[in-house]
């Protein structure tokens, strides 16, 4: 893999960590940090890869050679700052990739439409986990495929399954739909055919479209 | 671009992010020439700056968050301006105005003249007291 520059914008427990896995795979890593004590733990623990200043400045962005740079990450705590860091980078210094940490989860969408390549919001992230594990949703996400609509469930046949004893073709399965594999306990995964009848927790995986979700939780779980 | 001072008769809806020295005199004048104004500021104290006539909308809330500017009027308001001490704030909000809300005219203080002039390429209209006031300065210093 080619060797990346990167800058990141933000030297607290994200940025610190995140500098340690990229460096640990041999990509070039700057830090840029406003705050002096931190600077110096910083170089302290990883080595001469910090630099002190305001990461939303053109002046220090451009001594940190941010013309050069393939990707800027910004992981502050303040959502204007991580905005304005990312916007500068593109517009000004036509960086490739930008990243933002978004604290407050409303501003994904914003930032998106404000020039950010990616967002990551902490609480989205967290309260998908949480609807993951709640037993009361029998549909599981997955994976959602970036930049389309396709994602990949998990369903666990119910007892109450409308679809129990019934073969995949007598199914109404939404057309974009397919049942990729069938996990059923003492028996190896398989692929379904349209023979193929469902038993009490079986587990499907899915493709499916956000669309096609409800019809299909609908046909196999009620 | 500065403004030109001609107010016309009818009445505008006005959202002003920021209520400190700049922010609370402008909502004061633009209520006194009868428009209908709504100031956001995250400290109350700051409202003290507000004449006991002020007919307008004081409102406490972080005028980045996309509900508290819904909540101040925003998808109504004729004209956005940001005035907090914060570049940065002030370029977010002024952006969503424009940007989401569709405001149609928006002005951003923005102190940093180097991002002023990043941001009013990317068509946003920008103010850098920096800037007007040094220039100010120059030309006084240069008439003596």
């Amino acid at each position: 893999m080619k060797a990346l520059y990167i800058v990141i914008i933000g030297g607290g427990n994200i940025g610190y960590y995140l500098s340690k896995a990229l460096l640990s795979e041999g990509h070039e890593v700057l830090i840029i940090e406003k705050d002096t004590r931190k600077c110096e733990r910083l170089e302290d623990e990883l080595g001469s890869c910090c630099m002190r200043g305001d990461g939303c400045e053109t002046a220090v962005l451009s001594e940190a050679g941010l013309n050069r740079a393939d990707v800027l990450i910004s992981t502050t705590a303040q959502d204007e700052d991580n905005l304005v860091s990312c916007q500068v980078a593109r517009y000004r210094f036509k960086v490739p990739r930008t990243i933002a940490l978004v604290n407050n989860p409303i501003n994904e969408k914003i930032f998106k439409e404000l020039g950010v390549d990616a967002t990551i919001s902490v609480t989205n992230a967290i309260l998908e986990h949480v609807e993951q594990e709640i037993p009361a949703h029998p549909l599981i996400h997955l994976l959602t495929m970036s930049g389309h609509m396709e994602e990949v469930v998990e369903l666990i046949i119910p007892k109450e399954s409308p679809a129990l004893g019934k073969s995949m073709g007598q199914l109404r399965l939404p057309a974009d739909t397919t049942i990729a594999l069938l996990l059923r306990d003492g028996e190896k995964p398989r692929i379904p055919d349209i023979e193929t009848t469902f038993k009490e927790n079986d587990r499907i995986i899915a493709l499916t479209t956000i669309d096609s979700e409800k019809i299909l939780e609908k046909a196999l779980l009620g | 671009m500065p403004r030109t001072k001609a107010v016309k008769s009818n009445k505008k809806t006005i959202v002003i992010m920021g209520c400190g020295r700049v922010g609370g005199k402008l909502a004061t004048m633009l209520d006194a020439a009868g428009h209908k104004v709504t100031v956001l500021d995250l400290d109350a104290y700051s409202f003290r700056r507000l004449p006991p006539t002020f007919s307008g909308t004081a409102l406490i809330g972080n005028g980045t968050d996309e509900d508290m500017l819904r909540k101040a009027g925003i998808a109504e308001a004729d004209a956005f301006i940001a005035l907090t001490q914060g570049d940065n704030r002030n370029v977010m909000a002024a952006q969503i105005a424009h940007n989401i809300f569709k405001v149609p005219r928006v002005i951003c203080r923005i102190y940093d003249p180097l991002r002023k002039d990043i941001y009013e390429q990317l068509g946003l209209e920008s103010i850098s007291p920096t800037e007007v006031f040094a220039d100010l300065l120059f030309n006084r210093i240069e008439k003596i």
